[in-house]
This record gives C-alpha cells, structure tokens and sequence, in this order.
C-alpha cells in the first residue's frame, strides 16, 4: 500500500481566485526520496502542506479530490493524529525551535503526545544521537549555528517516529558545507532507517544524487515525475526553469559532441569517473 | 571608491567580527564578499553606509570618513538592500514604498514622480503600483525592495545574500540586472554564499574567514582553489570539481563554465585519438 | 540595570534549588523588609544577602544592579529627606538621615531579592514550576515562548531600525511629531514580522502534534528535596524571628545607639 496517496488533488487559498495545484495524483511508495521541485509558486510549498493535513485544517481553503496518508483521508483526520505519521520540517531554523533547550525542543511533540517519561527520555536521546546533535542537548536553539538549528528541527521530528519526513526548503538559509551536511543526515535516515523522504528543493546539484525519484510541478501542475536520470535529461525540465545540475549539462554536451559517456552524472565524482571510463575505453 | 583602512569591529556583547581588515573598491567594479555564516561579511558591508563605525582603523567612502557623517548622508551614495524585504517593507502602496527614500532626501515632487516610474518600470513592478506590497508574492516583494533602493539612483549598491530562497530563473533574472547596473557604472557589492551564481557572474571575489580577508582576487582564482575553500566552508563549483578529479589527466584546476569545460574535454580527446 | 534581572545560565547551588522554594525564600525577604522601618534591621537584611549572593556566584550581576538602582536609590533618598523634613515629627537631622536610608536600604533589599531569583531562576525552569503548581499549560508555553523569542526580537528591531535608517530615515532629528511618524516605518514591520512569526510558529506546534492529549506530560519534572525543604525551613524561621521581633521588641536607632544628639 502507498504511504501517500492522491487523486485529482486541487486546492485553492481562501480568497485566493484560482487554485494553487490542480488535479495532482501521485503514488509515493514507503522508503521512496523524493526531490520535488520547479519554479517559485508552482505549488510544491502548498502541496506539502497538504501531506500532514495542515492543509485543510490550519490553512481552511477548497481542498477537493482525494488524499490518503498512511490509510488516512487527511481531511477527516485532525492534524495531531495524521503528524504522527508525517513530519514537516520547515525552511527558516529559527521559527520552529520554540524550547529553551534543544533538549527540550525534541522532547516537544512527544510530550503533547502524552508519552510516559522514560519513553520520551528514549526517543529524544535516540533522536538526537541520529542526528549527531546528542552534545548540544543542553545548549538554547538560538546559540547553536543554522545548520545544527536544521538538525534539531529534524531530531524533533523524527522522535515522533513518523514514517513520513517532508522538508521544504531545509538549506535555503545554510552555507553550502551546512546544506551538503544536512542533506547526508536526510539520506542517512532514508537509506539506514527507511524512513520515506520527501525534499522540496531548487538545490538540485547537492540533492539530486540521493533522490530516488523527481517530481517537477509548474503553475500548480506534476510536469514530469521519474528518475532522476531520466528526468533531468527532459528539456522541457529545463524549459520551465528548473537548476539543472551543471554536471547533467556539462554531460550532455559532451556527448552531444560524441563523446561515449555510460551514465547520468548526479554528482561531479560520477561525472569525472565517466569521462575517466570513455578516456581509457577510447584509448583501446 | 571605497577604502577600508585596517579596521577592527567588536559587537556590544564583546564578538570581535573584525580582526584587521583593509582592501579597496573602486568605481564601478564588481565584487562578491563569500564564507561562512559569521565569517564577518554583513558586518564589513554594514561599515560601507556607516551603519557600524569601525572600533579601530577608519573607512573611507568617496574620501569621507564614514566616522563623521550620518548614516543619512552617506545612504545618498551607497544604497543597501538587505536580505529580507519584510524588514523594509511598511507602506500602503509599492508607489510610497518607493517614493519613501526619496522623500527622505529631500527630493522634489516631480522627481520622485520620475524616479519611481522608472523604479518601477526596470524592475517590471509597473502593474503594481497600486498594490499594497504585503499582498505581493516572497520574490515581488524582493523587487519591491531592490527598486525602493534603486529610485535614488546610489553609485554603490549593495546587495545582502540576494539569491536565498529564489529560482534559477529569478537567480538568471537577478544576474542580467546585475550585469546591467555594473555596465552603467554603479559599483556593485554582493554578500552571498551561492557559490554556483558567483562561478556565473566572474566577479571580484573576497573571501573572508573568522574575521579576515583570506582571498581578494578573480572569481576564477580564488573559487577553485581547494585549500582557501576549506577554509572558509564552501564548496568548490561543480565544474571545477569534475575537472579536479582528472587531474592526472592534465586538466586545468581553474575552470568553472560548463562549456569550456567541454570544450578542453572534447579538445583533448582529439589529441588522444590522434 | 537590567542585566541583573536576566538569567546567568551557570551552575551553582542556588540554580539548582527548586523556584518555588526560592520563590517562598523571596516572599519571606519582601515581607520581612516590608516590616520593619528601621535602618539597622533592614541593613541586616542587606548584608545577610551576601552569602547567598557568593553562592550563587553571580556577584558581577548583582553588583551591576547595584550600580544601577543607585540612580533611582539616590531619588529615593533625597526625596525621603524632603518629605520627612516637612511632614514629619522629627526634630533631629540625625533621625531624618537615618529613616530616609532606612526606605532606601528597603528598596535595594527588595530589588536585591527579586534579582536573587530572577538570575538564579532559568525561564523554563520557571514555566515548569508554573505548570506544576497547576497553571494550564497554554500559557507557561506563552510565557517560555515569549522569554525564548526577546532576543530574537530585539534583533529584528535593529536590523529593522539598521534597514530604514539605510534609506535616509532620520530617527534622532526633528520637532516631537515628526519623532513619533519616524516610528512607523520602524513598528510597522516589527508587528507584521512579529505576526508572521507566529503564524510560523503556530504551524510547527500543530505539526508537532500540538493538542494531541489533554493530558500533557513532561520530559523534567520538578521534585523538591532536602536543599529545597531547607530553604523553606530556612524561610519559615526567618519569617518567625521576624514577627517575634517585630511584636516584642523594639527596635534602638542608629542614632540613639552612637548616642548623636541634635
């Protein structure tokens, strides 16, 4: 069974007058990494907002069509009981970190759960330890650098335990060694722990060598959804105006220009390694 | 021109941000201040319209020592746009947002009229004069800002991380203004940490780390420079790194532009063949 | 002066004492000082802070308290002198200078326990001690909340401030009314900021399970111990000398002990 699960999606802002996405179905299979991505406002933000049911809870609107997540149709499900299932990692570090400790911050969702103490003790030490923050328990959110504000974002979530991870946008604010180190955390729960992932990103040159799967949207619209190295080779990928990696381009125009390269490059050490391959296979 | 003359900052809370900094830009150049989160970059710039006055050493715009003129004064040359426009944002219309400066420095009415329609006219804002800013959308109200700036004409513009959060046709958008106010000579300054923008657009390049310039040079020397990149907690390009990997090949180290890159390949390849 | 009121995040016997027994300890202080009107009680008072203060090694706040209450202390004096000057039965200069340091020593006492608290006490620690004496958890969360975003927002406020002023806003300059319309293109984006934040923050709650379970439990919980138990005993004679004193005894003035006559 899908972890997520929509048909003929469509929402609409209230006051808005015209929907934000229109008819959007998707199948997203457990331990699937998702790179979804495309231009400013065509609609991934909202789409999101719909995966823990914020959308329509929080936000009211037109939501019309179908969604399940994790069994659950979102719209007769409260948002406590569908974000057990799904966490949302948000884009600025400093407006989802409300505790006076990190410590404390992680302990957060599973106290409004109403967990005993001994297992919120558990699932905060292991979460944090995930996430590599376990030495800054004790320390404020607002003394600790933004990506190290990321990754308690991401503790706080994932010791809720959801199946479902949703980040959108988690680098915006990170210099890019934060950005490339918080995105091998995201892999590593992907990979290791089997966690579903669900990346909004306009990064693609760091993200999209860990994706399983791209799912571009423009003007409320699913244009393309595949492989990453299939995807990317579409032009109208690069039509609408999404940052291909430059290793996809470079790619392309060499062997535009004849050059015998065997894979999509999703990252400059495979790019290198291909060409090294066509080199000596040249040289036989 | 702007001189910065080994100067020191220590914050209030006792951070010393600046520890010895000194460089030169003239008119009309174009330059990107890069590293790390805390490196020191927003605070240098701060020093450029005399939002901070350095606790040692001196800063010198257009030879006026930014130590004995209002932030006023000095904002009628260097105009500053900071990284969030919600920090500037506050009028009823994109109009008297834009008109604010303007009125500010005193300028007449039939000017600021002028100004404004020019404002918005370059940066494509004209059908939203009207337009209250907060209902704009995170990058119209990027280009609300960036035009309230651009209406008194400053020689110097900076700009405060300009590309978080935006596209790559934004970004592309953004590098073509750049470009353009560069080519009717206003000295442009950026701070960013978007290293692939920077690899795009061949500035100036100043690297600063824990308080110091570590790098002042090309875009093309001081990005693909592996040590001084460690350093500072960036990435080295995406071509570059391609390119480094074969480096036993006899590929140059210093190559960031996807079609150079192909073409040293493919030229390569020509000579193995033969 | 301020600074005296914020919490030192440091390790000391004091921070570790539960805050309502601190806060019981500075209750008994406040009505003790409130008792007596007599300078050498209240000097008493004073001094016996000062042990506490060195164990909870915060005496360069305090001192900074000190040194910035003085102002208003020294109004308080002179203002005391005055009054008692005129509208008082006492003849002797001695006996106004005694009574009028008398109300100021009582109001640096006052200051100098909440300060004892405050400094020693941390915000969450405070919000949990709330939430245990049975305050509903909406608003310790709003009051933690609040502690943990003033930093925050005082930031926001001069880069704000640091934004406008980048477009010829001059804050210092001009007649009263131009001063108060300067402060709008200032508080205009502080509260919509302000709003949009915690529409943000609102989000994170719910998608942190907010609302999950009436019944809410906690990672710490706040247990009173021997330390604690101490220091409310410690209170509780205080408090008791205090009243016996008060009743039975009276008190000699300064005055009449190094025998000053007017």
């Amino acid at each position: 069974m899908a972890i997520i699960e929509t048909r003929n999606l469509t929402y609409t802002y209230p006051y808005a007058d015209k929907p934000a996405f229109k008819d959007v179905t998707l199948r997203i299979e457990r331990g699937e990494f998702i790179l979804l991505t495309g231009p400013s406002g065509c609609g991934k933000t909202t789409l999101c907002r719909c995966f823990n049911g914020l959308i329509p809870h929080f936000y009211g609107g037109k939501l019309e069509g179908e969604i399940t997540v994790a069994g659950l149709k979102t719209s007769e499900h409260p948002i406590h009981e569908i974000a057990q299932h799904v966490g949302l990692v948000f884009q600025n570090p400093e407006n989802q970190l409300f505790a006076l400790t990190i410590e404390k911050d992680v302990a957060f969702g599973l106290e409004n759960l109403g967990l005993p103490r001994d297992e919120i003790r558990r699932r905060v030490d292991w979460a944090l330890k995930v996430t590599g923050i376990y030495d800054l328990k004790d320390r404020a959110p607002f003394e600790v650098s933004g990506g190290q504000q990321q990754r308690v974002a991401i503790a706080s979530v994932l010791a809720m335990r959801p199946e479902v991870i949703v980040l959108d946008e988690p680098t915006s604010f990170l210099d890019p060694l934060s950005a490339k180190k918080i995105l091998e955390v995201i892999n590593n729960l992907n990979k290791d722990l089997g966690i579903t992932i669900i990346l909004v990103e306009h990064r693609l040159d760091l993200a999209a060598r860990y994706a399983t799967r791209v799912i571009i949207m423009n003007e409320g619209q699913i244009i393309l959804d595949g492989e990453p190295r299939k995807v990317f080779l579409e032009s109208e990928a690069a039509l609408i105006g999404v940052g291909i990696p430059k290793v996809v381009r470079l790619y392309m125009l060499l062997k535009r220009a004849g050059l015998n390269i065997s894979n999509v490059p999703l990252s400059p050490e495979e790019l290198s390694k291909s060409i090294m391959e066509a080199f000596t296979f040249d040289k036989c | 021109m702007i001189n910065v003359e080994d100067i020191y900052f220590t914050y209030p809370n006792g951070v010393e941000a600046l520890k010895g900094v000194s460089l030169q830009i003239t008119d009309g150049e174009f330059v990107a201040i890069m590293g790390q989160n805390g490196a020191g970059k927003t605070t240098l710039v701060k020093h450029f319209n005399g939002l901070l006055k350095p606790t040692r050493g001196r800063v010198l715009i257009d030879d006026i020592d930014t130590r004995h003129v209002s932030v006023a004064t000095l904002a009628r040359k260097v105009g500053f746009v900071f990284q969030n426009p919600d920090h500037q944002l506050f009028s009823e219309t994109v109009e008297d947002e834009i008109s604010f400066a303007l009125k500010n420095f005193g300028f007449d009415e039939k000017t600021i009229k002028e100004r404004v329609d020019w404002a918005l006219n370059i940066l494509d804002l004209t059908r939203y004069r009207k337009t209250s800013p907060f209902m704009l959308s995170g990058g119209e109200r990027k280009r609300v800002a960036l035009a309230s700036v651009l209406a008194w004409d400053p020689k110097i513009l900076i700009l405060d991380e300009p590309t978080i959060g935006q596209d790559r046709n934004q970004k592309e958008r953004l590098r073509q203004f750049i470009l353009q106010m560069n080519h009717q000579g206003k000295t442009v300054v950026i701070v960013t940490h978007d290293i692939e923008f920077v690899a795009e657009c061949e500035p100036r390049v100043i690297l600063m780390s824990d308080g110091r310039i570590v790098a002042d040079g090309s875009a093309r020397n001081v990005l693909t420079n592996p040590d001084l990149i460690a350093k500072s907690w960036l990435l080295l390009p995406e071509i570059t790194s391609v390119l480094l990997n074969l480096n036993n090949l006899g590929f140059p180290a210093n190559v960031m532009d996807v079609y150079e890159a192909r073409d040293l390949i493919i030229e390569r390849l020509g000579w193995d063949r033969k | 002066m301020f600074d005296g009121l914020k919490f030192r995040n440091i390790s000391s016997p004091m921070h570790r004492i539960d805050p309502r027994a601190k806060f019981i300890y500075v209750l008994t202080l406040f009505v003790v000082a409130v008792f007596f009107n007599q300078l050498i009680p209240l000097l008493i008072l004073f001094f016996s802070q000062i042990p506490i203060i060195m164990i909870a090694k915060v005496k360069k706040e305090w001192l900074r308290l000190i040194k910035g209450s003085s102002f208003f202390a020294a109004i308080i004096f002179i203002m005391n002198v005055i009054s008692l000057h005129f509208y008082s039965s006492y003849s002797s200069f001695a006996l106004i200078i005694e009574q009028a340091s008398a109300m100021t020593v009582r109001f640096i006492v006052l200051v100098e326990s909440f300060s004892i608290f405050f400094l020693t006490t941390s915000p969450d620690m405070l919000g949990l001690s709330l939430e245990q004496m049975g305050i509903p958890y909406e608003f310790c969360f709003a009051f933690t909340t609040a502690i943990r975003f003033v930093p925050v927002l005082a930031e926001e406020a001069q880069t704000i401030i640091d934004a406008q002023r980048s477009r010829g806003l001059d804050i210092e300059g001009g007649n009263l009314m131009k001063r108060i319309r300067n402060y709008i293109p200032i508080l205009i984006p502080l509260i919509v900021n302000a709003i949009r934040r915690s529409l943000e923050l609102a989000e994170a709650m719910e998608s942190r399970a907010w609302g999950a379970t009436k019944k809410r439990t906690t990672l710490y919980v706040l247990k009173m111990g021997k330390r604690d138990y101490c220091l409310i005993l410690t209170s509780t004679i205080i408090l008791a000398v205090s009243t016996y004193i008060w009743l039975f005894i009276k008190i000699p003035t300064l005055t009449q002990i190094l025998n000053i006559e007017s």
